[in-house]
């Protein structure tokens, strides 16, 4: 038979402590690695930034060989795997149907959905170190292999601005994750955004007058890649601040509504 | 203890559950019995703020659960087996448990033990786990916490016969030990064998409450004597409204110990005396008759 050693059931507690945030951006963290499809997407990012650091000492031309080149190529395969970390974070809620003992464990979904975004930043800032670290030691490599001087060519300011247009690729993940909540559907919206709307937009602006007027203002994308290309001018941080309020924020205070609202089966 | 109060869903035009008021006092197994779609699933959805209710309450221990500090250690709550990352493995998702309530790391190899999943099978991917084996992993991540509230959809589904036995006397030990246990069930001769107390529902709304006794009182009694004739004399004469049923039986609305007295006064030898089953049957076959699929033959 049953061997029930517990003590016998209270009624009440003397004291039950609030469950505090930390804990749940800890569980939510370690729900980002603890299966499989998660654990080969974090892998992914050591993998493909390693990877990409040989090819680039292998195939970059020596002029090219400074750390900026090593930082943005190490750094773009990571703007297409964060996003897909954030979205499944959220998304595998409903789409593996644990939201329902998430949802019961955390009664206020936007606490397990801020603990998630804090969570999926923590991830998105240390791949980006990560990148920064393995580009530098590819720099240093590269450069000894080639027999010139290493090019230290990324300000702090520059950086920082990397790692920003990083986390607004991710933050849109959230974002997708919060409106869509299905996980397919949510990664194939994401690579529309990511991939056709650009090129769409692209051969808009350069047959459509009009447009080409208009795109920093309207295309995220466009705004957010110059963050990947030095420092920003004050016109360029408004289109920035003006077309991420436009197509990140509005959409994820409407996710976040759905979210609030939509039944968890 | 878990209050209902005046309980209502509407979904647009649609009503699921339609005002429904009962309590789960602690120390009771009380079933919760519906057919399929009677709305024992969104009321139990509803007490643990999954869904917002339209109107009315539902409160544990006098407070409303998304006002439980840590609910997991208060409330043990499964409300669908199967509903967990198919990726990770069992003792993943007992951790995943054990630390969002902030409980000591050994609850999650006590918790197996209890339910009996192996090391091995704790090891496994969920995706691979037999509804035996989710109904059991269910229940150690609702005990975990060591709550004094279980609320359990359809927790014997899946569960074979030793299954359902072993489920049945860990609930009936839980609430001797003075736990609230609300199960659900579509099945009334699960709800028979592990309730103390049972809420009928049916279309969303109650059609019968009570403890299982006085339900199962209600269906009257049977009684058979080798005088069948001396028997029903006296049943008559003390005003006691008697049906044949042909099965060589008398049958009373009676309680069985009116019935006995009588017999007793009038020196007439029992050779039975229960009290009738189908009652809650009849009841139930009534209100699933509506949703069946299957005619009836006569």
């Amino acid at each position: 038979m049953t061997a029930f050693t517990i003590e016998p059931v209270r009624e009440q507690r003397a004291e039950v402590r609030h469950v505090p945030l930390s804990r749940v951006v800890n569980v939510e963290l370690r729900k980002m690695f603890d299966t499989r499809t998660g654990f080969w997407l974090m892998s992914s990012i050591v993998i493909t930034g390693l990877l990409t650091m040989v090819a680039t000492i292998a195939f970059a031309p020596d002029a090219d060989l400074t750390y900026y080149t090593f930082a943005k190529a190490i750094g773009f395969p990571m703007t297409v795997v964060l996003p897909m970390i954030a979205i499944l974070s959220i998304t595998g809620e409903w789409s593996q149907r644990s939201g329902l003992t998430t949802f019961t464990l955390v009664p206020h979904r936007s606490r397990i959905i801020r603990a998630k975004a804090i969570s999926s930043v923590a991830v998105g800032v240390a791949a980006m170190l990560f990148a920064f670290v393995i580009g530098a030691i590819g720099n240093l490599v590269g450069t000894a292999i080639a027999g010139i001087t290493p090019v230290w060519d990324v300000s702090f300011a520059e950086g920082a601005n990397i790692v920003l247009g990083s986390l607004l690729c991710l933050l849109t993940g959230t974002m997708l994750g919060m409106l869509i909540r299905s996980s397919a559907g949510a990664l194939v919206a994401y690579f529309v955004y990511a991939l056709l709307l650009p090129t769409v937009a692209g051969i808009l602006a350069s047959s459509q007058e009009w447009f080409r007027d208009l795109q920093p203002w309207v295309d995220l994308n466009y705004a957010q890649a110059a963050l990947f290309n030095g420092s920003l001018t004050g016109e360029q941080w408004a289109n920035l601040a003006v077309t991420a309020a436009t197509w990140l924020v509005l959409p994820a205070v409407v996710g976040l509504r759905l979210v609030m609202k939509s039944e968890v089966k | 203890m878990i209050t209902i109060d005046s309980l209502s869903k509407k979904y647009r035009s649609t009503t699921v559950v339609d005002d429904i008021s009962f309590v789960a006092p602690a120390g009771r197994v009380t079933g919760f019995l519906g057919p399929n779609g009677a709305g024992k699933s969104t009321s139990m959805r509803m007490m643990v703020g999954l869904t917002a209710p339209t109107s009315g309450s539902a409160t544990i221990s006098g407070r409303r659960f998304a006002d439980l500090p840590n609910p997991g250690v208060e409330v043990g709550v499964m409300l669908d087996a199967s509903a967990q990352h198919r990726g990770r493995t069992g003792r993943e998702i007992l951790t995943i448990a054990q630390q969002m309530m902030g409980l000591h790391s050994r609850r999650v190899a006590e918790m197996l033990e209890l339910v009996s999943l192996t090391e091995t099978e704790a090891n496994r991917r969920v995706g691979n786990y037999s509804l035996g084996m989710r109904q059991r992993l269910g229940i150690a991540t609702a005990l975990i916490g060591d709550p004094a509230v279980l609320i359990l959809d359809e927790p014997a589904n899946g569960l074979d016969p030793a299954g359902i036995r072993w489920m049945r006397d860990l609930l009936r030990d839980y609430a001797d030990r003075g736990g609230t246990v609300l199960l659900s069930s579509h099945l009334l001769r699960e709800i028979e064998v592990i309730a103390d107390d049972i809420v009928m529902i049916g279309n969303g709304r109650i059609v019968s409450q009570g403890s299982k006794t006085e339900l199962l009182q209600a269906a009257g009694t049977v009684v058979r004597a080798a005088d069948m004739h001396a028997l029903r004399r006296a049943l008559d004469a003390s005003g006691v409204e008697t049906t044949v049923p042909g099965d060589g039986t008398l049958r009373t609305d009676a309680d069985s110990t009116r019935v006995g007295r009588v017999a007793l006064e009038a020196g007439v030898a029992l050779t039975e005396l229960r009290t009738a089953d189908g009652g809650l049957e009849d009841m139930f076959l009534e209100l699933t008759a509506d949703t069946q699929r299957e005619r009836k033959v006569a």
